[in-house]
């Protein structure tokens, strides 16, 4: 958070499955989410009723954080980023040998990879080497501040190199990670006519690869899809669920059906193209 | 199937054309028949299955998916065949059958029956992935919508097998799909097919848009671009056809034109309506508007024909008694049809005359004078030109007139399909009907899903989330406080709508962020341009 945000005044390092003290009677824990490194949900507690908000989270496998802890609640207050039926993300695995298979179909060009910064960019890069890729990764500068952080708390990333200075012949067969902003950039200009990737969940739907311009969609999402939102709720089987952040509709349709007590908690805002 | 698919989704994600060209190309060589030829088909729309429709599809969704999750979906998705290509349950693996081909799928869809339809469909998509699913549903409901013109495919057609486009366009018409003929033909293994003995439609020559061209009009004539639909009359036989610019044949909608054509030949023309109604001169050419009452019939009622009776305004003759004139240059061409048009039937052809002006400032002044509903501009053509299929440079040019300007609110916006999916872009635009300031309403009076650009696009979104004050549906109310500048061809009285006018061609020619509303136009202004 201190990377990203920077440091404030009066914060302290919280572990997780650990209640802290609040208020009123109230207790916080941090449980994993199972989002990016570090990512948690938080229960709270008061006088034997409990509340979680999940945050951002997933459940398919990461090598790069805990697992989303499944724990009993009264009040499930959920993320639906990609709260409708169409989204179903394919294992990882799948979308990795889509890239490796890319990059050797391509041996004079770079695959140009956009991932989100924080999470994507790592998760890829660990997933990259689970399949055996164990050349070096290069990185834009946005990216190379968290890969270190990742590194620092316990991820191998392996062989993970700065873009900038390495010769536009000798990234011929690369593959390079870049933020989703740099992909059309101008900064891309460098590379040796890169193949662009983007891996996101949003790349389900054709209309927004089109819209992205890249030409290898990648379906890598650090959210839960719709598989998953609709699998937590019934694992945690809360006595009543909120749902926020994303497409509460659908989401709040599939409780109704299933005879679930939910709300939406309408929170405006623009939905994140990046995730 | 999956070859067929995968060629979609690589056209979907290839925004130039060169790359769009290759891989058709590419697909065509290496495919083999039927399957190219259905592709082929598919990409130039001429795949139609009568039993099956998008209802179709969506009735069999109904079945399983709940119908609110359709309707969210769909609306995110904005294409009804891959909502269900990503909805569609996963069969059990061990019903497994293969994937079927494209040549497969064409024998069992045609097969079916409006009572079977359902059951074929589900059984075949119970075969695919979900490419697949998505691919054989755009297939079967014969509308790909993803941005290949029949033009395009034509073309690639022709670079695949090292052909002359030209001849590609000529011999297109006689075939029907899988086009086993031409495929012959281009390979090598056939002569080209015969054209002369059908009464086939040939290729349109059409006309670029005169932007900074520098035009001697001495080398030039020029014409009135007439404001109804382009028709060729193709007489072979003793038989009349009458095409639209698709190729689309329109004989039934107009049996006054098909029945007064006795001559062999192959004429083009404007389409258009006798009258004096909205707006015509007696005995001339009435609007557009009163020539869409006739359109799209398939019989057509005795009042119709007296009131609303159609002729044609020759502009060129391609073929007369078997003789192909189209490598003549124009104004030999345009020296035949002037002696052809008087053994014509007068009621029901004339001549398209051509407009003397000495030079191109001159006819500059005569366009702008032009105020005849039926006139959309001026037509240049080079002198020497031959008739070629398609749009050639340097060769015809269509002069529009300048379009016509009103200050509109935006009043409602929805979502648009296709590659606009998440974006607000059709929108809903109104005038004031009385004085703003003294209780005067916004009435709708017209809708525009185009003239902006990109970046035009992305303000008008964000505008409408953020100016939102009722949702019912898919369509956004907004707060009615942004003005456009609205660009049009002309505008006419309607009884369809509420502000009792009707725009030709609307489109957003400029926001005017910097306008308030109430200063936007009233419905007078609208209605004082009226023809």
């Amino acid at each position: 958070m201190a990377v990203r945000y920077g440091v404030a005044d009066g914060t302290s390092v919280a572990d997780v499955h650990e209640p802290i003290a609040l208020r009123g009677g109230v207790t916080a824990t941090f449980l994993p989410a199972g989002h990016v490194l570090g990512s948690a949900q938080i229960l709270l507690e008061h006088a034997g009723e409990r509340v979680i908000v999940t945050g951002d989270y997933k459940r398919s496998p990461d090598p790069t954080c805990l697992p989303f802890a499944v724990t009993p609640c009264d009040l499930f207050i959920t993320e639906a980023t990609f709260g409708l039926p169409v989204f179903n993300h394919p294992p990882i695995g799948h979308e990795i040998a889509k890239l490796l298979d890319a990059r050797r179909a391509n041996p004079d060009r770079c695959v140009l990879v956009g991932a989100y910064a924080l999470g994507k960019a790592q998760r890829i890069i660990a997933e990259l080497r689970v399949a055996g890729w164990h050349e070096p990764i290069y990185l834009h500068g946005a990216m190379e501040t968290m890969c270190r952080l990742y590194e620092s708390l316990g991820v191998p990333l392996g062989d993970v190199r700065p873009v900038a200075g390495v010769a536009k012949a000798d990234l011929a067969g690369a593959i390079v990670i870049c933020p989703p902003s740099a992909l059309n950039d101008r900064w891309s200009r460098r590379l040796p006519d890169p193949l662009t990737a983007m891996a996101s969940g949003w790349m389900r739907i054709r209309q927004r690869v089109r819209q992205r311009g890249v030409e290898l969609p990648l379906v890598i999402s650090d959210h839960a899809d719709w598989h998953e939102l609709t699998t937590t709720i019934a694992e945690v089987n809360p006595a009543e669920t909120w749902i926020t952040h994303g497409r509460e509709d659908a989401l709040l349709r599939w409780c109704e059906l299933h005879q679930r007590k939910a709300r939406a908690l309408a929170l405006t805002g623009y939905e994140d193209e990046d995730d | 199937m999956e070859r067929f698919a995968a060629l979609l989704d690589s056209l979907l994600l290839t925004p130039l054309r060169n790359g769009k060209l290759q891989l058709i190309a590419g697909y065509l060589r290496a495919t083999p028949d039927p399957d190219r030829g259905w592709a082929l088909a598919a990409l130039t729309s001429a795949v139609d299955f009568a039993p099956i429709k998008a209802g179709t599809v969506r009735a069999l969704m109904a079945n399983r998916v709940d119908p609110v999750l359709w309707a969210l979906s769909r609306d995110f998705v904005g294409d009804t065949a891959e909502t269900a290509s990503l909805l569609w349950p996963e069969p059990e693996p061990a019903a497994n059958e293969p994937p079927p081909t494209l040549g497969g799928v064409v024998t069992v869809l045609s097969q079916a029956t409006r009572a079977t339809a359902p059951a074929v469909l589900a059984s075949l998509l119970d075969r695919l992935d979900t490419p697949g699913r998505y691919a054989l549903i755009k297939f079967a409901t014969g509308a790909l919508r993803i941005g290949i013109s029949a033009r395009l495919a034509k073309v690639a057609f022709a670079q695949a097998f090292a052909v002359p486009v030209d001849e590609v366009e000529e011999y297109w018409h006689g075939q029907q799909p899988p086009y086993s003929g031409l495929f012959a033909w281009a390979t090598g293994t056939a002569p080209p097919p015969r054209t002369d003995l059908l009464p086939l439609f040939r290729p349109f020559m059409l006309a670029h848009p005169l932007e900074d061209e520098a035009i001697n009009l001495a080398d030039y004539a020029a014409e009135w671009k007439w404001d109804g639909i382009r028709v060729q009359l193709v007489h072979v036989g003793g038989e009349t056809r009458v095409y639209s610019r698709g190729g689309d044949e329109i004989s039934a909608s107009f049996p006054e034109i098909a029945g007064a054509l006795q001559v062999p030949a192959v004429l083009d023309g404007e389409l258009l309506v006798r009258g004096n109604a909205q707006g015509g001169e007696t005995g001339g050419a009435a609007s557009f508007n009163a020539l869409q009452q006739r359109l799209g019939r398939k019989a057509v009622s005795k009042t119709m024909l007296a009131e609303s009776p159609a002729f044609v305004r020759l502009y060129d003759l391609l073929i007369l008694d078997g003789e192909d004139l189209r490598e003549l240059p124009w104004s030999q061409r345009r020296a035949r049809l002037e002696d052809l048009v008087p053994q014509l039937d007068a009621a029901r052809f004339d001549l398209s005359q051509t407009i003397p002006a000495k030079d191109m400032s001159a006819l500059a002044e005569i366009r702008a004078r032009a105020r005849d509903a039926a006139i959309e501009g001026v037509m240049l053509k080079h002198r020497q030109s031959p008739y070629v299929a398609g749009r050639r440079a340097g060769l015809w040019y269509k002069w529009k007139r300048e379009p016509l300007l009103i200050d509109c609110v935006l009043m409602y916006a929805q979502r648009g399909s296709g590659k606009r999916s998440s974006f607000y872009s059709d929108f809903t635009f109104g005038c004031w009907n009385g004085n703003p300031d003294a209780g005067g309403e916004l009435l709708p009076v017209g809708k525009a899903y185009f003239g902006f650009t990109d970046e035009e696009l992305r303000f008008l979104d964000r505008h409408v989330r953020q100016h939102t004050v009722a949702k019912f549906g898919p369509v956004r109310e907004t707060d009615k406080s942004l003005v456009f500048e609205v660009a049009f061809d002309s505008v006419h009285l309607s009884k369809r709508h509420k502000s009792g006018l009707a725009m030709r061609f609307p489109r957003i020619h400029r926001i005017r962020d910097d306008k308030p509303a109430h200063e936007a136009d009233r419905l007078e202004a609208l209605r004082a341009l009226v023809t």
